[in-house]
């Protein structure tokens, strides 16, 4: 996994609350058997138009936001499906962070596997950088920082949030959650000895 | 010390415990499908790392398979693909596959319990966000995504924090033409879809333990829609009563000491939960849902809601946005809104007990002119049973079609979707923006309240039908009332007014 520490980017805003992994990625592009190739269909609906081509009002179509590495999202961002092909959406669209007053669990904790920081600031915090990003015609730009847990930009804005010690240590190290598992094999294990003592007690 | 049903589970699994982190939980049962699973199994495969426990795994074709008569020759060459991968990586691993030459297929969270994989005690994943089904047998069963399949596939453990835990009570009993699906929707209506966000909820109550296994599942299915990780309801004799001779269940004395286990796994008096709410059954009238997500749910007898009654400049924007989209208007009623397209089946009401619901409501009916409407059984044992039970010609002599098992028109990655604009009556649980078809318009309801819509040709309170004589009038007369809104001459109308 791409270790997470400091991301500086521009901030692409997406202000609608409750946007479920259908949008961020349509079911017809997850019959893929590859982590890839998902980047060019993310929030397909909204970005393009029927003819396929990009529709203008949509914010990732707009020369501002256009680079974005850091989208600043509604409440219960990701909400719905289980599927990991949001993430790799946004992912391979760019996205490094994702910024939101909260987010659906499964979609939280599938960013945190693939390398993509999701921060939970307050509503007061979420509504400034709303503001702040529709100022001014140059791209707004945050730095997010996990080393230190804060979010800043160059204007005095500064949030500090919170993240799961265990979740942390491997976004910044770039840990496999796997291989670290594996380290406890003795214990899953000795769990699984007890487990099958306990089967056959009741079978017998 | 007192525990909860979710602290006795959450307890019995912990391999290990992160200090002031998440504990690596052992899982009882990996249930594998088609479209969460191929990344997975091919990083196991880069990584050279073996299937630890193939013997607690379990894999079935379901979110890609065509549910007509053609249901082996699926043409979409990428779905072909992701299907016989499925089938490759079951071969390679040794893992057990329902595919679809197997009279056991059907969708993950209608089989599972079928075959009695899923028994109470157990912790239960899958790639799928409706695994929270599972928990209406005690099991404490969540979705995860790719990553966390691999993670299960190489470990037999997850890594999870630590949920809270959120009782809803159902007090009451529920009215005559209220079932499982109104009370969850009302619930979610409630709360909010991130109402239960990062916690599990139990279900406790009267009007929960009343209900039967496929109402319970149906209740624990949508779980995820209020935000939370998995939604369980303590075993008792509805649950043992299922279970009793499933090919996977306990035999003989196996039986009898699973079940004395089985009954440890309550929430002991005294135990406390973070959260709690309350709602009163009885006071629940059949629920449809008017927007696009399954928190804007509505009593079939209330009126679209007006945005200017939103509780937040958010809310109000997307009340807007679910108006726009679903092309509808502040206050005008929901009952009398025509449909075109009416859908029962998914892994929230696609069971036997579903399809008797809806039988039962349609016996002695026909579809109405101008709609289309499919049956589609949640596997093929409830294809079977319901042909033994003699419904299949219920729907066939209405016009409706009767489907083979799968996901079909719940997500619409199948052959099964809708056309833009077009209108449905659907028993699924999501009806967000472009679910069931890029621009089709999903109404969630039940079973019964689908199957109205489907003979009159629009949302309709089932409880006016059923009071009603079957076949009474078929065109309209001065002393009949059109339960559509809009055109009557186009709908028939096939009873008289309640009154």
């Amino acid at each position: 996994m791409t270790p997470f520490t400091t991301h500086t980017g521009i901030v692409a805003p997406l202000q609608r609350a409750n946007v479920d992994t259908d949008q961020i990625i349509p079911k017809q592009f997850l019959k893929r058997v590859e982590r890839t190739g998902f980047g060019v269909a993310l929030f397909h609906d909204w970005r393009y138009q029927p003819d396929g081509t990009p529709n203008p009002a949509f914010v990732l179509n707009q020369p501002r936001t256009a680079r974005a590495s850091i989208l600043l999202a509604g409440v219960n961002f990701g909400c719905g499906s289980s599927r990991e092909h949001a993430p790799w959406a946004l992912g391979e669209f760019g996205f490094r962070a994702i910024i939101a007053e909260s987010f659906a669990d499964i979609f939280f904790s599938n960013c945190c596997q693939n390398g993509i920081l999701p921060v939970r600031l307050t509503a007061a915090e979420i509504t400034e950088l709303f503001r702040r990003a529709a100022l001014g015609a140059a791209p707004f730009q945050l730095t997010v920082d996990l080393t230190s847990c804060e979010v800043i930009d160059e204007a005095g804005f500064r949030a500090g949030f919170t993240l799961d010690a265990y979740r942390r240590e491997s976004l910044l190290q770039g840990l496999d959650e796997i291989g670290r598992t594996l380290l406890l094999h003795t214990e899953i294990t000795a769990y699984e000895r007890r487990r099958d003592a306990l089967r056959s007690r009741i079978e017998a | 010390m007192s525990r909860t049903l979710f602290e006795k589970l959450w307890d019995a699994h912990i391999v290990h415990q992160v200090p002031g982190g998440p504990a690596l939980l052992y899982v009882d049962l990996h249930l594998v499908h088609e479209v969460t699973s191929p990344q997975a199994f091919e990083g196991l495969r880069l990584a050279g790392r073996p299937v630890r426990r193939p013997d607690l795994t379990v894999a079935t074709v379901d979110h890609n398979v065509p549910t007509d008569a053609q249901r082996f020759d699926i043409v979409d060459p990428v779905s072909r693909r992701q299907v016989d991968l499925l089938l490759e990586n079951a071969r390679a691993y040794g893992i057990e596959l329902y595919d679809l030459a197997s009279p056991q297929q059907g969708i993950v969270h209608v089989i599972g319990p079928e075959l009695g994989l899923t028994q109470p005690g157990m912790t239960i994943v899958c790639g799928d966000s409706h695994t929270s089904t599972h928990g209406a047998f005690g099991a404490l069963a969540f979705g995860i995504g790719t990553s966390d399949v691999e993670h299960v596939l190489a470990t037999q453990t997850v890594i999870f924090p630590r949920p809270r835990t959120l009782e809803a009570r159902f007090t009451g009993v529920p009215g005559h033409g209220v079932g499982a699906k109104d009370l969850i929707l009302a619930l979610i209506g409630r709360i909010g879809t991130a109402g239960a966000t990062g916690h599990v909820i139990e279900y406790t109550g009267p009007a929960i333990r009343g209900l039967s296994m496929e109402g319970r599942m149906t209740i624990c299915n949508m779980s995820i829609e209020a935000g939370a990780r998995a939604g369980m309801i303590a075993p008792d004799e509805t649950t043992f009563a299922y279970l009793m001779d499933r090919p996977h269940a306990p035999r003989g004395r196996a039986w009898t000491a699973s079940v004395d286990r089985w009954s440890t796994l309550v929430t002991d008096p005294g135990a406390s939960y973070d959260r709690v709410v309350e709602i009163d059954a009885s006071t629940i009238v059949p629920m449809v849902s008017w927007g696009t997500s399954p928190g804007m749910v509505a009593p079939i007898t209330g009126r679209v809601p007006d945005p200017a009654g939103a509780s937040s400049p958010d809310e109000r924007e997307a009340m807007l946005r679910a108006l726009e989209y679903m092309g509808l208007t502040a206050g005008a009623p929901l009952a009398g809104l025509p449909i075109d397209r009416v859908f029962i089946g998914s892994c929230t009401n696609g069971r036997i007990d579903d399809l008797r619901e809806a039988a039962h409501v349609v016996r002695g009916r026909t579809v109405a002119p101008g709609v289309r409407a499919m049956i589609v059984p949640g596997s093929m044992p409830v294809k079977l049973q319901a042909e033994r039970e003699g419904l299949d010609q219920v729907f066939l002599e209405a016009g409706f079609e009767w489907r083979n098992a799968g996901c079909s028109m719940c997500l619409g990655m199948n052959p099964d979707i809708l056309a833009s604009g077009e209108r449905c009556a659907a028993t699924s649980n999501r009806n967000f923006e472009g679910r069931q078809g890029k621009g089709g318009r999903t109404h969630l309801m039940s079973p019964a309240m689908a199957a109205a819509a489907a003979v009159t040709g629009c949302l309709v309170d089932v409880r006016h039908l059923e009071a009603s004589v079957r076949h009474a009038v078929v065109s309209p007369q001065p002393s009949a009332v059109s339960h559509c809104g809009t055109d009557p001459a186009s709908r028939s109308t096939l009873f008289t007014s309640e009154g």
